[in-house]
């Protein structure tokens, strides 16, 4: 079967779905109200609250929740076959994303553009507030041990797409410079520091001078370096600890300097790597040969680990953090939550949906997907490199020589997962300051202790499991961790929602289905891979440290399930702010 | 404060062109970085209100003669500035915008 079939049906879901379950949802459940008078222009300030046309701010909305999240994610779950993994992005994206990413966006629109974690604080109360607070920064810890890891196993694995990575940083504090010190705009000079990046790793693909690889310089896979470990333990290390290094000094700089500056060249990459790769599909028209389901995947059940594997690219806790931070702000007109929230939600679909196709077709038999994907730990180590060179394969068929194109998808996946990397470091530390204001910490509230703890806990979470090949070869076991706390995120922003639209008497059944059968997964999942799986009495497969961070992040998650329950069985005050 | 008029909200009447194409492309891009640069830029200004009024506010400015001449040309900005710093009403005795 071609992957160009795939492509169409995903396409005709996501049609159908916005056609018609979001207008279901915005006119019957939502009762979205264009005379309402929406925080961009009540509280309209030229700086945080600016009322914006809906096509501009879904273009913002969906370049700020697309990342490296939703193509690791699937390129790990299509272990159990495309089936599933695509099954889950198609429904959990038109019936749980949409309705969450819309429904956040809605919510904090009607309460002065106020972000989830303050709704919590509103509707279920203070303590569910500082576990909120407790479960998103054990989530921003494990992104960036998660993508710490994924960077540094690119820049091993492609050594020739370090460089154009490299050279973004003096490019984009170039532009940051131009733009703010000169007023310039920031498109031309964004797109020659793109097209310096994409110039400099087709010269690197040619050359091994321009490509950095630290295994070689450290003698090579099998030597034992001057530390006493192997060459590519070594190569890790090291990679690890320049990037917490940048991301310390990325993330105390202010933003205009270099963050966002990298955020417009990386956008800029996520329209160009879209396009090559949906042309390149059309173009190639590449056979399906991953199995329609694995029989050979025994040894982790599908049900219910599919459910958080592709957590990004399905429905996503992160988006409501976006929905109700900044996009809600800018929201021109109410009607336009069904566009930029659910539309949002969509684009992000879409990009799970070609990481998928680039993955289920690179091999040439089936026969060698399933020597790769042997095991779900061989999945969890393949799928990312798998994803690489499949996109590789697929913007091949444009006439772009394979290695160029390889270099260029990991200098877009590296790019996408540093700019997520630097985020999060950013949200860490601001929520450690948060804490520790709340907690009458006051050193912690300081900006460099707070980002000293940051960078050295994530750096710590990276490190610290051993595996095989030394250093942070267990990385990768934290992407389940991560996929539950990002669904319990998303779990209790429905619950929110539910809750919400109960008060405002409407049919809150939309929100609460999807609630309740991503917490039964996530808590089934979490219960079978923290209390048989990781902790200390599981023999051969116990995890100290999993084990600790997921008892947490259970406990927590029954905590605030449990008050949130008991709040939604109350009756209480619409607590909606009327600006009619 | 200055009259903001949105972002993009006027490119919906423009018929649909490649310029139009770009000029959205651009928008949405840069939505974040103008959002910044204008918080960077009020961060600004609100030092140097402060600095035109610190001789009222009890700081001693050499060059407040100078700065005298510049108060009708300010004094919408200050009414913004007091309200953004939390005060209903002008904090100055002198001054009485709202």
């Amino acid at each position: 079967m071609s992957g160009i079939w795939l492509a169409l049906v995903g396409g005709i879901v996501f049609f159908f779905g916005y056609r018609f379950y979001s207008k279901f949802i915005a006119d019957r459940i939502y009762r979205l109200d264009p005379e309402f008078v929406t925080p961009a222009h009540q509280y309209k300030d030229g700086v945080d609250f600016v009322p914006t046309n809906k096509w501009v701010l879904w273009g913002h909305h969906f370049t700020s929740v697309a990342g490296a999240a939703p193509i690791v994610g699937p390129a790990i779950a299509v272990y159990w076959g495309w089936l599933p993994a695509l099954l889950w992005v198609l429904l959990g994206t038109v019936f749980a994303a949409g309705v969450h990413d819309s429904g956040t966006l809605l919510m904090s629109v009607r309460n002065k553009g106020q972000s989830v974690g303050t709704l919590a604080n509103k509707l279920i109360g203070q303590r569910a507030k500082i576990l909120f607070l407790f479960i998103i920064l054990l989530l921003v810890l494990m992104v960036n041990a998660v993508f710490a890891w994924v960077i540094a196993n690119l820049f091993i694995s492609n050594p020739s797409s370090v460089v154009a990575v490299f050279i973004q940083i003096p490019l984009a504090i170039w532009i940051g410079y131009s733009v703010y010190k000169r007023k310039g705009s920031m498109l031309v000079p964004s797109l020659i520091a793109l097209a310096v990046m994409y110039f400099t790793a087709i010269l690197a693909s040619y050359f091994p001078v321009l490509q950095i690889d630290l295994v070689q310089m450290f003698g090579g896979e099998g030597a034992t370096t001057f530390i006493g470990m192997n060459a590519t333990a070594t190569a890790f290390f090291a990679w690890i600890i320049i990037l917490m290094v940048y991301v310390y000094i990325a993330s105390t700089l202010p933003v205009w300097k270099l963050l966002q500056p990298r955020d417009y060249i990386n956008s800029h990459q996520l329209i160009v790597g879209l396009a090559l790769l949906y042309i390149g599909l059309l173009v190639t028209n590449p056979e399906v040969t991953a199995p329609v389901t694995n029989s050979g995947a025994d040894d982790k059940s599908w049900f219910p680990l599919l459910f958080i594997t592709i957590a990004c690219g399905a429905i996503s806790g992160f988006h409501g953090l976006v929905s109700s931070g900044t996009t809600s702000k800018q929201l021109n007109n109410e009607k336009d939550v069904r566009f930029v929230g659910y539309l949002g939600a969509i684009g992000e679909g879409a990009l799970a949906l070609v990481a998928i196709i680039a993955v289920v077709t690179f091999f040439p038999t089936t026969g060698e997907f399933t020597s790769t994907y042997s095991g779900f730990t061989a999945a969890n180590g393949a799928g990312l490199g798998v994803f690489v060179q499949g996109a590789g394969q697929l913007i091949n068929g444009l006439g772009i020589p394979v290695e160029v194109a390889t270099t260029i998808v990991a200098v877009i996946v590296v790019s996408f997962a540093a700019t997520t990397l630097d985020s999060s470091v950013r949200l860490m530390r601001y929520i450690i300051a948060e804490l520790g204001t709340e907690y009458k910490i006051k050193p912690i509230t300081k900006m460099h202790v707070a980002t000293t703890i940051a960078v050295v806990s994530s750096a710590a979470l990276t490190l610290i499991p051993e595996g095989p090949n030394g250093f942070g070869s267990g990385g990768y076991l934290l992407w389940p961790l991560f996929g539950t706390s990002n669904q319990l995120l998303a779990g209790i922003s429905l619950l929110l929602l539910a809750i919400w639209l109960k008060r405002r008497g409407s049919n809150y059944w939309p929100a609460l289905i999807p609630m309740v059968f991503l917490l039964v997964m996530t808590l089934y999942a979490m219960i079978i891979q923290v209390f048989t799986e990781w902790a200390p009495w599981a023999g051969e497969t116990s995890d100290w440290l999993l084990f600790t961070f997921g008892a947490i992040v259970f406990i927590f998650a029954i905590w605030i399930v449990l008050t949130a329950f008991s709040i939604f069985n109350k009756e209480g005050d619409n607590p909606e702010v009327d600006n009619k | 404060m200055k009259e903001t008029k949105g972002v993009g909200i006027e490119m919906a009447d423009k018929k649909f062109s490649f310029k139009k194409l770009m000029e959205y492309y651009d928008e949405v891009l840069s939505l974040p970085h103008r959002t910044e640069v204008a918080r960077e830029l009020r961060d600004e200004e609100d030092l140097f209100m402060l600095l035109i009024y610190s001789d009222m506010l009890g700081i001693p400015n050499p060059a407040f003669y100078y700065t005298l001449e510049l108060y009708p040309h300010i004094i919408e900005k200050f009414h913004d500035w007091h309200l953004r710093m939390g005060m209903e009403k002008s904090p100055l005795e002198g001054i009485r915008c709202c």
